[in-house]
């Protein structure tokens, strides 16, 4: 009972939060509801016994990456004023038919799932059965991926200093 | 449902919380006059002597003056921001005292990804600073929210790699388990305490932790000399006192961390009864320990300059992250081969 609540909470949450970071006018309110967002995913995942991830996920994306968007913001101190709407007309007719998609993709896997109960009981969002299948089954998409953020960090810093 | 909020875990529950968090309020209170206690012996001044015998009742009276200064919302803010950044700042603040084992028993609840808990509640804590800074809507507020923004990613990777070390040693992300692991000695006099194994990191740690709860001589964020008073430039009232409040509450919680995870915790000599072992001995070595980082910090401030923000930045990225680093790797390859 208290599950389903917080689960349709966090998920209510969840939603308005997205929505909001594509109407919002301002960028700054639009990164914030996108915070909202992503710490009630971290709710989510700690209703599925996924602690470990749901620890991540706030540290990881409302803690680091999002701050860095707010800084950016901050320090170019975007001008509400400056409203791109007229320039951006377009993507509303390529937008709404690729939700409409989405959803109807969505929906029709969605309608052919079936929910195996005896699948809530294992134990994987635990920082052990994590941290064991990412070094022995998923250990080489683990160290690619290691090496790709590698990769962005280097060509950030190539692209900020020229004369290095 | 009922029958759990009926039952006497739940009780047992309500009543730690009711203790850790009075406790809290309360010691936060006394630790500002103890902070300025401290500032003063150290500048060879008396300090507040005027409230009550030897100036114990000066906590009450800044609350009482926070309660009925006038609550100022600066014109062309963002009110909405501007009201809910020092409550942003607050909760995950007190938040922390969730999982911080008090004691064997006195601890609210012990989450299996203790650490991680409070590393996410410290970084949720950050957007308190900055959006107070930005929704002021004047420049000196945002420059500290800019500066704090900046120096809190910096000191969070070295902070949490210099953990990285301990939890390798402990093999647990739990608080409680952490406290237990370091329990008994070696040699018989030695206590198993990480700051033996791991000298380095806790070094690391504390270093960190000034720059992360925006101590002097990192307080860059509120810098007074060039900043009036940074990112609370705006604020008054109770507001201001919310902000006061959190950055308190964040640098217990940074002494909690640093005598959990290196100096043992509540472990201490054990003599007596079991309730004295189990409630009481325990409670006071740890409260003795976090006393002693808070009595640090204070004297740090009283003692050290500011530096600059270069400074800050270089430091941080270039010699300690590297050393948090070199520290890891060398703790992974020791056991790894014992």
């Amino acid at each position: 009972m208290i599950v389903e609540t917080l689960f349709f909470l966090f998920g209510a949450i969840a939603l308005g939060g997205a929505i909001n970071v594509v109407v919002q006018r301002q960028v700054l309110y639009s990164a914030l509801s996108l915070i909202v967002m992503l710490a009630s995913i971290s709710g989510l995942f700690v209703l599925l016994r996924a602690e470990m991830l749901a620890m991540v996920q706030i540290i990881v994306y409302t803690g680091a990456i999002m701050v860095l968007f707010v800084f950016v913001i901050m320090l170019l101190n975007v001008n509400d004023d400056d409203d791109n709407t007229d320039t951006l007309r377009w993507p509303k007719f390529i937008g709404i038919p690729g939700v409409l998609f989405l959803l109807a993709m969505l929906s029709s896997s969605m309608w052919q799932v079936r929910i195996d109960p005896s699948l809530s009981a294992v134990d994987t969002g635990s920082a052990e059965a994590i941290g064991i299948s990412l070094f022995t089954d998923y250990l080489l998409p683990f160290e690619a991926t290691s090496v790709l953020i590698l990769i962005a960090i280097v060509g950030a810093l190539v692209l900020a200093k020229r004369d290095l | 449902m009922i029958e759990y909020l009926t039952s006497v875990t739940f009780v047992v529950l309500m009543a730690k919380v009711a203790v850790i968090f009075g406790g809290l309020m309360g010691s936060l209170a006394y630790m500002t006059l103890l902070e300025r206690k401290v500032m003063a012996a150290v500048q060879m001044r008396p300090g507040p002597n005027r409230v009550g015998p030897l100036g114990l009742l000066q906590p009450l009276a800044d609350g009482i003056k926070f309660l009925f200064k006038e609550d100022i919302i600066p014109a062309n803010s963002s009110v909405l921001l501007y009201v809910l950044a020092p409550v942003i700042s607050l909760i995950p603040a007190f938040m922390c005292f969730a999982v911080i084992p008090f004691g064997p028993e006195l601890q609210i609840t012990d989450l299996n990804v203790g650490v991680l808990f409070i590393f996410a509640m410290t970084s949720v804590g950050v957007y308190g600073i900055v959006l107070g800074g930005w929704a002021s809507n004047s420049k000196y507020p945002l420059m500290g929210g800019l500066r704090a923004s900046a120096q809190m990613i910096s000191y969070e990777l070295s902070l949490t790699l210099s953990v990285v070390g301990v939890l390798m040693i402990t093999n647990t992300l739990s608080l409680q388990e952490i406290v237990t692991a370091q329990a008994g000695t070696w040699f018989g006099f030695i206590p198993r305490w990480n700051i033996v194994l791991q000298p380095l990191a806790f070094i690391i740690f504390f270093i960190s932790i000034l720059a992360e709860t925006n101590r002097t001589p990192f307080d860059m964020a509120e810098a007074e000399q060039e900043l009036v008073a940074g990112w609370h430039t705006e604020y008054s009232s109770m507001k201001f006192a919310m902000f006061f409040l959190a950055e308190y509450a964040n640098m217990v919680t940074g002494s909690a961390m640093a005598s959990i995870l290196f100096l043992g915790g509540w472990n201490g000599p054990m003599f007596g009864p079991e309730w004295l072992q189990i409630w009481v001995l325990p409670t006071a070595w740890f409260l003795a320990k976090v006393f002693f980082f808070m009595f640090l910090f204070m004297l740090i401030r009283a003692t050290l300059p500011r530096i600059r923000y270069d400074q800050l930045m270089a430091f941080g990225w270039k010699v300690l992250l590297p050393l948090a680093l070199a520290n890891v790797v060398i703790t992974s390859l020791v056991v790894a081969l014992t």
